[in-house]
């Protein structure tokens, strides 16, 4: 408000806020609870019989008995019942859209609308094991096998530490220069404060046989034929590299971004006040990339935050509280809204944007059209979330649909040898905690294969 | 609006909500509190003989177990009876008197198995001109070991010994409270009568070791390392005081004997259940302890709004309204035949009814219908056993629905009989008895 006598510096600008409010901005967006709101908490589990949090679960992790574990003392046997089905569990603590899983589920919804706050609970108990270092699991002998595992991701990483649980010696080969995939470079700075995701992959690898190698890109450094070659078996778990395109008039002009580099550079920076941010942004999909986007680009003092969905408020993927924060953080969002083409402006650094046309959009014979009015939405930063895609190279003959992997049930992808899991594959949700899901499955299905190749051939009787 | 006036053994209050002899009022400061918020009367804490007062352990003298949400459901005291000295105590119950005559206040005492004890403190009390005696043959901890207490309540000879003295001794009215740490309630509760006791209070604390600390193995409540059994009261105590409260209220050689009705009273609901069973008022300890003494707001206009609603005009109306109703098993009727339902509108799908059901029970609860949760009661698997209803968190979701006369028991494949039949009668009763020719 400061800023009014001379007007809010139009254009893209770091700075636009004093240190202190980057600093509040970016604080934890849900505060752990402490010990007395948590067994407050604990207390509201009616400890349901095959409750439908747990079948909610993608991990199915026993969440009445972990409640129950929290409600008599005992956060550290909690941890361990939720790291038995799911090891990142403080992240998914953090990042699940609970609102339409667990606590969607949950029977205090039917009973007063309020579920128990389940996310609240998981990051309760694995924060405090975390905390105190405590280690759930060992390795078993070795068994002399190893495994490459594609991706440092949720997917790539409890794949590895189920792999190294059963004694099998893990490669993980991530292209980036930090392991933890998307919650590292891919979740909203507020929801994984401190340093996280960086601290989870600690805590993961900490059960030992399991080795990150950082700036292996799949196809650059490597192809799937190098590691059948090389390794017993291969977990793919490489994620979505790839961005959609506009395909529109304007994109390639100065200020136009993808969202998710935004949100990895935020990520990134210790300092938020040397980000640069629009003072219109808009910011145009209806997931969480887009939301998460659009929170930040508020909380780094964008003066005018909009974000365009070409369908209605009920097709967005991002969950109703997700919309609900971002519309209590002064984002505005409109529906029914398509980008046309991106307009630009000169100025000293080139052509600039300075706005973007958008077309109305409506549902006829239950197709999207545009209705041919448009308008004018005034920008000067424009992130792209239209969706991720998976960019496949040195996969050799492996079969895709849709451009994903495919694979059976238990993860195994159409070369023998070779297992996938997380949003590469065709089943992938875009989650977190079915990442999680499917590298843990998958590494069993690697070593129920493993075990049976070792077994002596049997007789023909 | 209905009349809550109350009238015990001749002692008026303007309502049936007193204060046990506890803590709360061991002092004029609290028990003026107490008339300020509104209580009918006190029960002053238990006076001892003359002379050094007692004195009370300097650690902690409550230990508590708690339900969902850390409320407080059962208490246990090793506190004893006052440590001030007896005639700061008289003064001040004097006092109080004067300022309140509309509230009524009974002296608590408690001194040794002697004659000359009782006949020396009962001119002092009555000087305070207080409306009345409580003997208090109560306390299983602490005082018990000196031969007081609950070491009198439980042998019936001495509570009919000291409660004649002081029928002899004074002309106040004498309300003997009795111990439930005994086998059967009825016996004290006859000796007290054979004495001559104007009426009897009941239960006072139960023997009790609340907690173990697991740190330091050391019962709770710990003093330097080391616990005693306490007195337990509180919510959870409610149902056995019920019990004993209808037992003599019912019992032909103490029936009509005045009752002032004493554990874990924590609502008006907790104290018309008392009067319905038998007691003409009742004592409140712990939900004081617990919340202030505020809470006889929501006593007296529940009780009140509760008895406009029924039609009831005076505490006449509703007291022993039950005590007919308390029988023994051998008279319960075996051809009366319920059933859970589950109302499916209110239920939350919490599955709690099948678990209990299926595991620790009859079998008699779906927890999947045709691929969908669902839950509902299998009539000819249920017993009607309750179990069901008491675990549903959601209230009125289950009930037990009787069968009416003439419709098809699924479960035993017979009729529901019309007549009245009990165990006495039942052909698998040994004893049963031939029914008249």
């Amino acid at each position: 408000m400061e800023r009014l006598g001379n007007g809010p510096k139009a254009g893209i600008e770091a700075g636009r806020l004093a240190a202190a409010d980057y600093e509040a901005n970016f604080a934890d967006l849900h505060p752990r609870l402490d010990r007395h709101e948590a067994l407050v908490e604990s207390d509201r589990c009616y400890f349901c019989y095959d409750a439908p949090c747990m079948t909610a679960c993608p991990t199915s992790i026993d969440i009445p008995l972990f409640i129950r574990q929290i409600q008599t003392g005992n956060p550290i046997g909690s941890a361990k019942t939720i790291f038995d089905q799911n090891i990142l569990g403080g992240m998914c603590a953090r990042v699940c859209p609970t609102e339409t899983l667990c606590e969607q589920a949950c029977v205090r919804n039917t009973a007063e609308d309020k579920p128990v706050e389940i996310g609240k609970l998981q990051r309760y108990s694995t924060d405090i094991a975390m905390e105190q270092g405590r280690q759930f699991y060992s390795r078993k002998a070795p068994t002399g096998k190893t495994i490459a595992v594609v991706g440092a991701g949720p997917a790539g990483l409890a794949a590895a530490h189920r792999l190294a649980m059963h004694g099998h010696s893990v490669t993980v080969l991530e292209a980036r220069e930090k392991a933890g995939g998307l919650n590292e470079y891919g979740i909203a700075t507020y929801k994984a404060v401190d340093d996280f995701a960086a601290r989870e992959v600690e805590y993961v690898t900490a059960i030992g046989g399991i080795e990150i190698v950082n700036g292996q890109a799949l196809g650059r450094d490597f192809s799937l034929s190098d590691l059948s070659t090389k390794y017993d078996a291969v977990f793919l778990g490489m994620g979505l590299a790839g961005v959609n395109g506009l395909g529109i008039e304007g994109e390639a002009l100065t200020g136009v971004e993808d969202a998710v580099d935004f949100i990895a550079a935020l990520r990134q920076a210790k300092d938020k006040s040397v980000l640069p941010i629009g003072r219109r942004v808009v910011v145009l999909g209806g997931g969480m990339t887009a939301i998460d986007a659009a929170i930040q680009s508020k909380l780094l003092g964008a003066e005018e935050v909009t974000i365009c969905y070409r369908r209605g408020k009920e097709n967005m993927n991002a969950s109703p509280y997700e919309q609900d924060l971002a519309t209590a953080n002064g984002v505005i969002i409109r529906h029914w809204l398509a980008p046309k083409s991106i307009i630009g402006k000169d100025g000293p650094n080139g052509t600039h944007v300075a706005g973007i046309e958008v077309e109305y959009t409506a549902m006829r014979d239950g197709k999207l059209i545009g209705t041919g009015e448009t308008g004018v939405i005034a920008a000067d930063q424009i992130f792209k979330a239209i969706g991720q895609t998976f960019s496949a190279s040195g996969l050799g003959a492996l079969q895709f649909e849709k451009g994903k992997i495919v694979v059976d049930p238990e993860g195994r992808a159409s070369i023998e040898g070779v297992w996938a899991g997380g949003d590469c594959i065709g089943t992938g949700e875009d989650l977190t905690v079915s990442a999680v899901a499917q590298g843990r499955d998958a590494a069993e299905s690697i070593v129920k294969a493993l075990a049976a190749a070792a077994q002596p051939a049997t007789a023909v009787a | 609006m209905a009349d809550i006036r109350n009238n015990f053994v001749g002692i008026k209050s303007p309502n049936p909500f007193w204060l046990a002899s506890a803590p709360p009022t061991d002092k004029a400061y609290n028990v003026e509190r107490a008339f300020k918020a509104g209580w009918g009367g006190v029960v002053w804490k238990t006076l001892g003989e003359e002379g050094p007062p007692v004195v009370n352990v300097n650690g902690p003298r409550y230990g508590a177990i708690w339900g969902a949400d850390r409320r407080l459901l059962g208490l246990n005291n090793i506190e004893l009876i006052t440590d001030r000295d007896l005639y700061t105590n008289l003064r001040e119950m004097k006092e109080v008197k004067k300022n309140w005559p509309d509230r009524a206040i009974v002296a608590s005492i408690m001194v040794p198995c002697e004659e000359q004890a009782w006949k020396a403190i009962l001119p002092l009390v009555e000087e305070t001109e207080v409306d009345g005696i409580e003997l208090n043959f109560g306390c299983p901890h602490g005082m018990s070991e000196r031969g007081m207490g609950s070491a009198v309540g439980q042998v019936p000879e001495y509570i009919e010994m000291v409660v004649r003295w002081c029928k002899q001794y004074t002309r106040m009215p004498v309300i003997t409270k009795l111990t439930p740490n005994i086998s059967d309630i009825r016996h004290p509760a006859r000796a007290a009568k054979r004495g001559g006791t104007d009426a009897v209070s009941l239960i006072n604390t139960i023997s009790s070791i609340i907690s173990v600390d697991l740190d330091t193995f050391s019962p709770n409540p710990s003093v330097g390392g080391k616990g005693s059994h306490g007195g337990y009261c509180g919510p959870a105590v409610k149902p056995i005081a019920l019990n004993m409260v209808a037992e003599i209220a019912r019992d032909p050689e103490t029936y009509g004997l005045p009752i002032s009705g004493i554990g874990g009273i924590t609502t008006w609901r907790d104290a018309a259940e008392f009067l319905a069973l038998g007691a003409g008022n009742v004592q409140v300890c712990t939900a004081a302890m617990t919340y202030g003494f505020k809470i006889v707001e929501e006593m007296i206009t529940g009780l009140s709004d509760w008895m406009d609603e029924k039609g009831h005009q005076s505490l006449d109306d509703i007291i022993c309204r039950a005590v007919p109703n308390v029988t023994d098993w051998q008279y319960l009727n075996l051809n009366y035949i319920a059933k859970a339902h589950i109302d499916q509108d209110a239920c939350i799908k919490c599955g709690r009814c099948h678990i209990a059901c299926e595991d620790t029970s009859h079998q008699a609860i779906t927890s999947m219908v045709d691929g969908v949760r669902h839950f509902e009661v299998m009539e000819e698997e249920c017993v009607g056993c309750n179990l069901c209803v008491n675990v549903c968190p959601v209230e009125n979701c289950i009930t037990m629905e009787a069968l009416p006369a003439g419709d098809l028991d699924k479960r035993t494949g017979k009729v529901v009989d019309p007549t009245y039949a009990n165990w006495t009668q039942h052909p698998n009763n040994p004893m049963a008895r031939q029914a008249a020719e």
